[in-house]
């Protein structure tokens, strides 16, 4: 086995040596443009797929893609070092302030949808939740799945790391209930996953879990619940349609921020992105398209 | 005679050149440390009057409101390389002892490699099979509510400090002369008593080093503790906490550094955490440097 | 219980935790391998991640570890090496000398991450490099210095005294013997060492995080101020953050950072005990 890897070395590094740093790549530097794009984890895959589907169309442009949450986004076009932010929440008015004092004027444009779906392990017998019972499950007043109705067993809260626009927007409109006065914090007993496939594969194993993540990271290994805006609501699953009519309560719009109103080539990437062919690969990815 | 020498030394511009340039260098390790202190230092000092004392040092950690408390993080960490230490000291030292006092030279030969390749395995690589298998064998058998806990991060820890405290300890004991086993064997101890009473106590101050640069390793790992404790930000004074979710100080900085704006009270607490942990490993080095083990050969290279 | 009985049970106990230390040891590099194997094929070695990571390959995330690897020895070599001569051959032992030594000590034991933010705050911003391969480089070669500094400063010591006695007694200045007998003869030591050293910068995650990292790149860097994708963090994203990635293509990320990694191990090795062997004191 250590032979194999040494031969795989050593060819890799002959390779690398031969071929040098541009060798897989037609163009230099000098013809090519390269858009930053950095952000949200939720809008990092559509962000890479969008990059990947343009890359075709336009090889002359190079999109590089970076995720790290919203704010990492944001940070870097405040600081100047990017050319369009993904933002999964509206940025912050400190945040416009902060850019403004940089000579940076955030242009915001809406790109897709996204309903958060609250999921659980699939042989857990909950299928829906009021709001109100999430807000009290995340914020550490209810602590065992018996008080809903399902089996003994302790709830183990995942969420996001605090850094991720999801994260934000589930502590505002759904720990919060989108009540501005109201200060409700997360349980501290809350597990931060440093990303939303971490969540997944997490509540995929653990029949205690209960997470919550973007509808384009959901998979059929976990259950996704219904959820009533209140008691006695209707209660709603996440799709296309119950987004795009309001009926499901936990939707929101996703953003990319520029660095003033878009120009050249980063207007036109952006004008592909919102046009057709671009929010096909919304849908493709299981986010909602704008139309 | 020698003044002749000199003479002739200076005469050779480039070597002169060389001398210096050498002699200059090894001030680089010194300016290094202070560079390394000084650029944690400015970045984290301002934390100190940008966030009140008592709710730096409280027990709830949420930056995105305002929320500072650093001390579920060092108990993160705390715990964390405790669990590991409980778990890699005695296992370390008692495959030490085997393989420097009872397995044959053949199987010795085997055994060495075979540990010291778990220092070259990227703790990536182990936090991912932290992730895949680990946390879930962990939950089954221990029927905990979830495997992502303190534990789970301590026992790949322990592996990754296992290859520094074997080999240390290992030179260690295979320091110990000859003669002084021989003594023992030939007042009529057997091989076991041998061990136990003359050469591990013999090798003691070695064996300490060993532990200690284990701890040191330990306790600055970062990517395989973020992967799999859960990093739940929590102070749990309660007999199950190696079991439970923790955050550390390592996994914080990762997790959160890349989203804060440059220059926000949050982007210099996260510095002040890393003087907290560089003045916590400067110390850990300082006790293993005093009782450090000069002439074992393996033990220099495992110093990193 | 006579005190042979219980030699007999330690002996065995012995055997057993040894046995608990190797076999997950064994089932871990095992399992990466056996899984990793099934991923690797020319497309995954040799070409661009494709659909969200999903499917494609690892090049540019070979090609940047690579790249970060260079650039780390380029900064690293020569000034750990100019350390370890100046420690074994110039350094009278005295306060001094005492300092280099604890500061050496101390470099070794910061945590990795404490580089990554030091990389941050001084090649990244202060230094105004940004983000990239330059920053990467840098702060990776200032982690590795102490591996290579030792063990250099091991090889260089291990060259008996009478060489240079007799270096100098034919002659030769203090320069010469270093440069014509002292460093060919701990030169196999020091690639070791120098080997180690980057096997470690190869591997590691943290510290990159801030300096150079990205999580996708379309191109292949072309200049020192890059961003670039690196194996490490790539094994990372695609582990923690892609939706629907097949575990194969991450077992085989894993076992190509391995191999990349321990076959470096492996060269230090043969390289060691050939010379070793061959060493005539």
């Amino acid at each position: 086995m250590r032979n194999l890897g040494l031969v795989l070395l050593l060819s890799v590094l002959v390779l690398t040596a031969c071929g040098g740093p541009a060798s897989a790549q037609p163009s230099s530097a000098g013809s090519q443009r390269t858009i930053e794009d950095v952000g949200s984890d939720t809008i990092v895959n559509l962000a890479l797929a969008w990059a990947e589907a343009y890359q075709k169309i336009r090889p002359d442009i190079s999109i590089s893609v970076s995720g790290g949450g919203s704010g990492t986004g944001l940070a870097a076009l405040i600081n100047g070092t990017t050319d369009i932010a993904n933002a999964s929440r509206k940025i912050k008015a400190e945040e416009i302030a902060d850019a403004q004092q940089n000579g940076v004027e955030p242009y915001e444009i809406e790109i897709a949808r996204d309903a958060i779906g609250v999921i659980v392990h699939l042989d857990n017998p909950v299928q829906q939740l009021t709001l109100q019972q999430i807000s009290d499950i995340y914020s550490g007043k209810i602590i065992n799945w018996q008080e809903l109705g399902g089996e003994d067993r302790p709830i183990v809260l995942l969420s996001r790391e605090s850094n991720s626009g999801t994260h934000v927007y589930f502590l505002e409109e759904v720990v919060r209930l989108g009540q501005q006065a109201n200060k409700t914090l997360f349980s501290q007993d809350t597990l931060l996953l440093p990303s939303s496939e971490g969540i997944i594969a997490e509540v995929r194993q653990n029949p205690n879990a209960i997470g919550y993540d973007g509808l384009g990271y959901i998979t059929p290994e976990v259950k996704t619940l219904a959820i009533a805006p209140q008691a006695g609501g209707e209660y709603v699953k996440p799709s296309i349609d119950t987004v795009n009519n309001g009926q499901y309560p936990i939707a929101r719009p996703l953003f990319m921020y520029t660095p003033g109103e878009p120009q050249d080539e980063v207007k036109i990437y952006l004008d592909w992105v919102l046009g057709p062919e671009g929010q096909k690969i919304v849908g493709d990815l299981g986010f909602v398209p704008l139309h | 005679m020698n003044a002749s020498i000199t003479e002739h030394k200076r005469t050779s511009l480039a070597e002169f050149a060389a001398e210096r340039l050498i002699r200059g260098s090894g001030i680089m390790a010194i300016v290094f440390v202070f560079l390394i202190f000084a650029f944690l230092l400015r970045e984290g000092l301002p934390a100190f009057t940008e966030v009140p004392l008592d709710n730096l040092f409280s027990a709830r950690w949420y930056p995105i409101e305002e929320y500072y408390g650093i001390l579920p993080l060092i108990f993160g960490s705390l715990v964390v390389t405790i669990g590991a230490a409980i778990i890699a000291m005695p296992i370390g030292l008692l495959t030490a002892i085997f393989i420097a006092e009872i397995a044959p030279r053949w199987l010795r030969e085997i055994l060495k490699p075979l540990i010291e390749v778990v220092a070259g395995i990227p703790s990536v690589v182990l936090g991912f099979f932290g992730v895949v298998i680990l946390s879930s064998l962990v939950r089954e058998t221990l029927n905990l509510p979830t495997g992502l806990t303190a534990f789970t991060g301590s026992v790949i820890l322990a592996y990754m400090a296992l290859p520094t405290i074997v080999s240390v300890a290992e030179d260690a004991l295979d320091a110990v002369p000859r003669s002084y086993r021989d003594a023992a064997l030939a007042l009529g101890a057997t091989k076991w008593q041998t061990i136990w009473m003359v050469t591990v106590k013999a090798g003691k101050s070695g064996i300490l080093t060993a532990m200690m640069l284990g701890i040191g390793r330990a306790i600055g790992e970062t990517m395989a503790v973020l992967m799999v404790t859960g990093n739940a930000a929590r102070v749990a004074l309660e007999p199950g906490a190696l079991f439970m979710p923790v955050r550390t100080m390592t996994a914080t900085i990762a997790a959160e550094m890349g989203e804060v704006a440059q220059g926000s009270a949050h982007f210099h607490v996260l510095f002040a955490i890393g003087i907290v942990l560089f003045v916590i490993t400067f110390l850990v080095n300082l006790v293993a440097s005093f009782a450090i083990f000069r002439q074992s050969k393996r033990s220099a290279r495992l110093l990193s | 219980m006579s005190r042979f009985a219980i030699q007999r049970l330690g002996i065995g106990f012995l055997v057993l935790v040894t046995i608990a230390v190797i076999v997950p040891i064994v089932l871990v590099v095992g399992t990466i391998v056996v899984q990793g194997l099934a991923a690797i094929n020319g497309e995954f070695l040799f070409s661009a991640p494709r659909n969200g990571m999903r499917e494609g390959g690892i090049w540019p995330a070979i090609v940047g570890t690579f790249w970060l690897t260079i650039g780390t020895a380029i900064f690293s070599v020569p000034l750990g090496v100019a350390i370890a001569i100046y420690l074994s051959e110039y350094a009278r032992d005295n306060r001094f000398t005492r300092m280099i030594r604890l500061a050496i000590i101390n470099l070794a034991g910061v945590p990795s991450i404490v580089y990554g933010l030091f990389g941050l705050g001084l090649f990244v911003l202060a230094l105004g490099f940004g983000s990239s391969i330059l920053a990467g480089s840098l702060t990776l070669s200032i982690m590795t210095l102490p591996v290579i500094i030792s063990t250099a400063e091991e090889a260089l010591r291990s060259v008996p005294q009478s060489f240079r006695t007799v270096s100098i007694s034919l002659g030769g200045t203090k320069w010469q013997t270093i440069r014509k007998v002292v460093l060919p003869n701990a030169l196999p030591g020091i690639i070791t060492g120098v080997i180690l050293g980057l096997e470690r910068a190869a591997g590691e995650t943290a510290p990159i995080l801030f300096t150079v990292a990205a999580f996708y790149l379309p191109t292949l860097p072309d200049s020192l101020l890059d961003k670039s994708m690196a194996l490490p963090y790539h094994l990372f994203v695609i582990s923690t953050q892609v939706p629907g990635m097949p575990l194969q293509l991450q077992f085989g990320t894993a076992l190509v950072l391995m191999a990349f990694v321990l076959s470096m191990t492996l060269i230090a090795t043969i390289i060691r005990s050939y010379y070793r062997r061959k060493r005539v004191w």
